[in-house]
């Protein structure tokens, strides 16, 4: 993986003594809050409902041990003792106090890490596809422009402060794992035949998103030559921050800018732009991509057993579930779920944390990735060694055999933490993933994945669900709104809302009721989504509300 | 000539430029268009840039206003014209705080002029936050990379 040099170093403690220098001035009556918290947001704090939250960056997700072990360190000195993963691959701390953050920023960067642009208008950590590098279907590992990403963004001096948010996702497979068409910027890195052979280069899709108003991000370009592909992401930009709308807030993400435009037009200003930046010279040296791209070249995979005993039925349903086929035979990819029943979806606790850590370290190259998701992954374990990995995730409590089912629920922190939400979401998704497992259900009905938001804002992707929930304020109540057939990945779908909303103990039901209605209606190999895409939302319909 | 708008040279706390200031204000990008005298021009947030492209080499100032320090869209605007060769005096007014010193500095601004003077030490600390770069942008700096390759 990725190694800092002294620049990046010197980056990174320069960001630290920065922040330092404004907390400074903040206390000093220098800066008024108002002055303060874009900056305080663009190192990742942000102000919540009890505490102070600081959201770390992990860039596409990808860490090694001794980072993992920092963020253990850091879960027990400056939080309650646990962390909880998001779906953008960071970690965040829900109970920091503001006096501490510097020195949190200064710990994390003895470990080659930071908290910078985790929040704020401004490009924010870049995500990618968690198996990079392990996935037998993966054309290019995609972490290489993602890190080429991440140094062209930092510190960006024109795009600091822009109309909102914007996030860039980048993958190298046809299946997409990575949300990457419900992003501001999708980049897929694809292959194609050219003269001299083969030609790397990025498609680009513009202006995705959740939120109050979600979006498929539009194909805007098939193929950027890998030698503009800054230049072309600093045009999308430039015409984003002139142009996106700053007049209100909730229209101000790129995808408005697309849509009121059409993706026709805003392509047809990016390709002007670009032309021009082109001249301008805002490239890389080349050179540059083929230095990042060493840093990721294959470990030193050994040939191994490519079977396993499955005399242990639960070791077996483990494999069958958590474990993703890898580019070498005698290897898998291991998920860690984060998702035990009844448990918060996300969290880990410090001693977790090490455990994953060592793992990690002794099986898997020391190292680590963050799922969006919310769960960890052990990217690299010979076959030979998965029932000892098992064994120690099953004994420190890790080993829910619950990958893309019904108790993999992707959950935003909701009421119990989030200023901006409307209702909980943690206590549901525990519910409804503990009602799951007693009732031996979550294996029957196989690949669900079902995602929870507590606000409009989306950070639960409900948009993107097989089944989604919203939670909404009814007169001062707390309601669910239940949608069906969403999807973030290479069949990418919004959901859509199946009717009037439902209070806690009536969404739990419900959800019970629409996984009967699949139950009744599948074909055989059919997922929930294939049944619900095949009938039509009217079945789920007459089962939720009658005739 | 009227000096209807803009800072004067009394008001720029910061100046990286030997040549002496314009005297006087500047007008809007819409009377800059058809006073074919004018070399001062003041740019607000949802002007076009670009329509100065053209009168580039009689201009001597540009301000370029931000009213909220969180609207981006002046950073644009400045390395815009950089880009387009513009070698006078590039004023950054309004709301210009601490933090904004050093992104505006690589965008193109020469100059500034807040509307609340600013703490001189920690405005010199600010501009100096930076030792090194990770893109390539108006000021010309060697990046990151640049340093990484050179050979």
């Amino acid at each position: 993986m990725y190694k800092y040099d002294q620049y990046d170093q010197a980056m990174v403690d320069a960001r630290v003594e920065e922040f330092r220098d404004q907390a400074r001035r903040r206390l000093e009556g220098k800066l008024t809050e108002d002055q303060f918290k874009p900056l305080r947001l663009m190192n990742g704090l942000y102000l919540q409902l009890h505490a102070y939250m600081l959201r770390v960056a992990i860039p596409y997700g990808t860490l090694n041990s001794r980072q993992m072990e920092a963020l253990a360190d850091i879960a027990e000195k400056y939080d309650r003792g646990y962390g909880h993963f998001t779906t953008r691959q960071n970690i965040q701390y829900n109970w920091i106090k503001l006096e501490d953050a510097a020195d949190i920023l200064a710990d994390l960067a003895t470990v080659e890490m930071h908290a910078i642009q985790t929040s704020g208008n401004c490009i924010r950590n870049i995500s990618a596809d968690h198996f990079a590098g392990a996935a037998a279907d993966e054309i290019i590992d995609p972490r290489p422009y993602a890190e080429l990403m991440r140094q062209w963004s930092s510190f960006h001096p024109e795009f600091t402060y822009l109309p909102r948010k914007f996030k860039i996702a980048v993958i190298g497979s046809e299946t997409d794992r990575a949300a990457m068409r419900l992003h501001d910027i999708g980049i897929r890195i694809v292959r194609r035949a050219s003269d001299s052979g083969a030609e790397v280069g990025a498609q680009f899709f513009a202006g995705g998103g959740m939120g109050r108003t979600p979006m498929i991000a539009p194909l805007i370009r098939d193929f950027v030559p890998l030698d503009q592909l800054i230049t072309y992401a600093e045009a999308c930009l430039r015409v984003y921050n002139r142009y996106g709308r700053r007049d209100n807030k909730y229209k101000a993400r790129i995808k408005i800018l697309v849509h009121e435009l059409g993706a026709a037009e805003y392509t047809r200003q990016v390709e002007e732009e670009f032309a021009h930046m082109l001249s301008v010279g805002v490239e890389p040296p080349h050179e540059e991509l083929a230095r990042i791209a060493e840093y990721f070249a294959p470990p030193a995979f050994v040939d191994g057993p490519k079977t396993l005993d499955r005399s242990d039925p639960d070791f077996a349903l483990w494999v069958d579930r958590n474990t993703h086929r890898h580019k070498h035979d005698a290897y898998v990819s291991a998920v860690i779920s984060l998702k035990p029943a009844g448990g918060i979806p996300g969290d880990a606790t410090a001693d977790q944390m090490r455990l994953m850590a060592r793992l990690a370290k002794q099986y898997s190259f020391d190292e680590l990735r963050v799922m969006h998701t919310q769960n960890v992954l052990l990217p690299h374990v010979r076959i030979a060694d998965l029932h000892a990995v098992w064994t120690a995730l099953e004994e420190a409590g890790l080993g829910s055999p619950n990958m893309d089912t019904i108790e993999d629920i992707i959950a935003c922190p909701g009421l119990d933490y989030c200023s901006l939400a409307n209702a909980r979401s943690i206590p549901l998704a525990q519910r409804i993933s503990e009602r799951f497992a007693q009732s031996g259900r979550t294996e029957i009905v196989g690949e669900l994945k079902l995602k929870i938001s507590g606000c409009i804002n989306a950070c639960g992707h409900h948009h993107a669900g097989h089944i989604g929930i919203l939670g909404v304020d009814k007169k001062g109540t707390e309601n669910y709104q239940l949608s069906l057939g969403g999807s973030e990945a290479e069949d990418v779908s919004l959901a859509k809302i199946t009717g009037p909303g439902f209070d806690e103990d009536g969404v739990i039901a419900a959800v019970e009721k629409v996984t009967d209605v699949y139950l009744a209606a599948r074909a055989d190999g059919e997922r929930f989504l294939d049944t619900y895409r095949r009938i039509g939302m009217e079945p789920f319909k007459e089962a939720l509300y009658g005739a | 000539m009227a000096h209807n708008l803009g800072t004067s040279p009394d008001e720029v706390q910061f100046r990286f430029r030997d040549d002496e200031p314009v005297d006087h204000g500047t007008v809007t990008v819409d009377s800059a268009l058809e006073q074919t005298n004018a070399n001062a021009v003041r740019i607000e947030p949802g002007d076009d840039a670009r329509l100065l492209l053209p009168f580039l080499d009689r201009l001597a100032l540009v301000e370029v206003n931000f009213p909220s320090f969180g609207d981006g869209r002046g950073y644009s605007a400045a390395r815009i014209l950089r880009e387009a060769g513009y070698a006078g005096e590039l004023r950054a007014v309004g709301q210009v705080l601490i933090d904004q010193l050093s992104h505006m500095r690589r965008c193109g601004f020469d100059s500034f002029a807040p509307d609340k003077r600013l703490d001189e030490e920690d405005a010199l600390r600010a501009f100096a936050t930076w030792e090194n770069v990770y893109q390539r942008a108006a000021d010309r700096r060697a990046t990151i990379a640049d340093k990484r390759h050179e050979a």
